[in-house]
């Protein structure tokens, strides 16, 4: 195939800041921020995924089109939670809550 | 080795960027399998916010992170190994994709003893599931304290509180449901990838790919990548949740 390929110093570098991150998040998780600890903690899983898709999967060097779908399948699933969250997060529908 | 192609195709690299766009057409579907699962939970951590981090709380932090990073130095080793074949070193991609199902049924390996704690300490959705809220954990009294404030409006004090305490035992139960159903489906998911790549390390050894046809294994490779992406909001979301409350 004619696709460029990533040197492996390039994949080590990649691995050594994943590693990075997944000390961020633990260390992370030891203060309590509040509400504010679950957007640190998802930022933190999204720079992760964001190396992995682009690195590790190519997204880099991928073809427009690929890159679409990639983008349409994480679009869906925001789609989902928002509409889903704006609903349940807005109004008292699970009798009970909270406790 | 020469290339299989079927006839539909006008060349070979028409054929492997169909079977790539493939590929990510169904991690995108698989993206939703997981996101109605993380949807559910998403509402019920907002829903029941104590009890979703009493039950994290009995979850071992240290065992999570140690997955995680053998998950990821597993996507490492694939990574690499494709671009071993790129680069037609046969015998070392062979060598990385075995260390990739080394490292994927070690994952496993770990998963089965922190499932077998779960059972051991009755955390198991079931007849058998039992949280013991005022003693046991180290943020029990404190607990106790709390829900006997919130009851303390009641006729009868000390049956409201059994029923509360109750109540949040069975919230705690369902934590532990997503726990097992997300942590389960996952590990189905690894199982799936290590027989994959055991299959792809027998035939890289065999000799059946070369730097001019390895897009089996490239796109086995974005598979593996995909479960361990999400892994990487597994954990958090599970392992996580209020370390220190």
């Amino acid at each position: 195939m004619t696709k460029s390929v990533f040197s492996p110093l390039r994949y080590l570098a990649v691995f050594a800041v994943l590693l990075i991150l997944l000390g961020l998040t633990v260390a992370v998780a030891q203060v309590d921020w509040g509400p504010w600890g679950i957007v640190a903690a998802l930022a933190v899983a999204a720079a992760k995924t964001v190396l992995i898709a682009v690195y590790f999967m190519h997204l880099q060097t991928a073809r427009t089109t690929v890159r679409l779908f990639a983008v349409a399948g994480v679009a869906w699933l925001i789609m989902l939670l928002a509409f889903l969250l704006s609903d349940y997060l807005t109004r008292e529908l699970i009798p009970g809550a909270p406790l | 080795m020469t290339t299989a192609m079927a006839h539909q195709f006008d060349d070979a690299e028409q054929q492997q960027q169909a079977a790539t766009l493939g590929m990510w057409l169904f991690l995108a579907s698989e993206v939703l399998f997981f996101g109605g699962m993380l949807a559910g939970y998403a509402v019920y951590r907002a829903a029941y916010p104590r009890a979703f981090a009493l039950g994290s709380g009995r979850l071992d932090v240290w065992l999570g992170t140690l997955n995680t990073a053998v998950l990821l130095t597993s996507s490492l080793t694939v990574a690499l190994a494709v671009a071993a074949l790129q680069s037609d070193r046969r015998s070392a991609a062979a060598g990385l994709l075995i260390g990739t199902v080394v490292l994927g049924m070690v994952f496993l390996g770990v998963k089965g003893v922190e499932y077998a704690h779960k059972f051991d300490e009755r955390l198991v959705p079931g007849r058998s599931f039992h949280f013991v809220v005022e003693d046991g954990n180290p943020g029990g009294t404190h607990h106790r304290a709390q829900v006997a404030t919130s009851a303390q409006d009641s006729w009868d004090f000390r049956e409201s509180l059994e029923s509360e305490l109750q109540l949040l035992a069975g919230r705690i139960e369902l934590f532990f449901s997503f726990y097992f159903a997300l942590t389960g489906v996952h590990a189905l998911h690894m199982l799936i990838g290590v027989a994959v790549f055991t299959v792809l390390a027998w035939q890289v050894i065999r000799g059946k790919y070369s730097r001019s046809y390895f897009t089996p294994v490239e796109l086995a490779g974005l598979y593996w990548h995909f479960v361990d992406i999400i892994w990487v909001f597994l954990f958090p979301l599970l392992y996580l949740i209020d370390l220190n409350s």
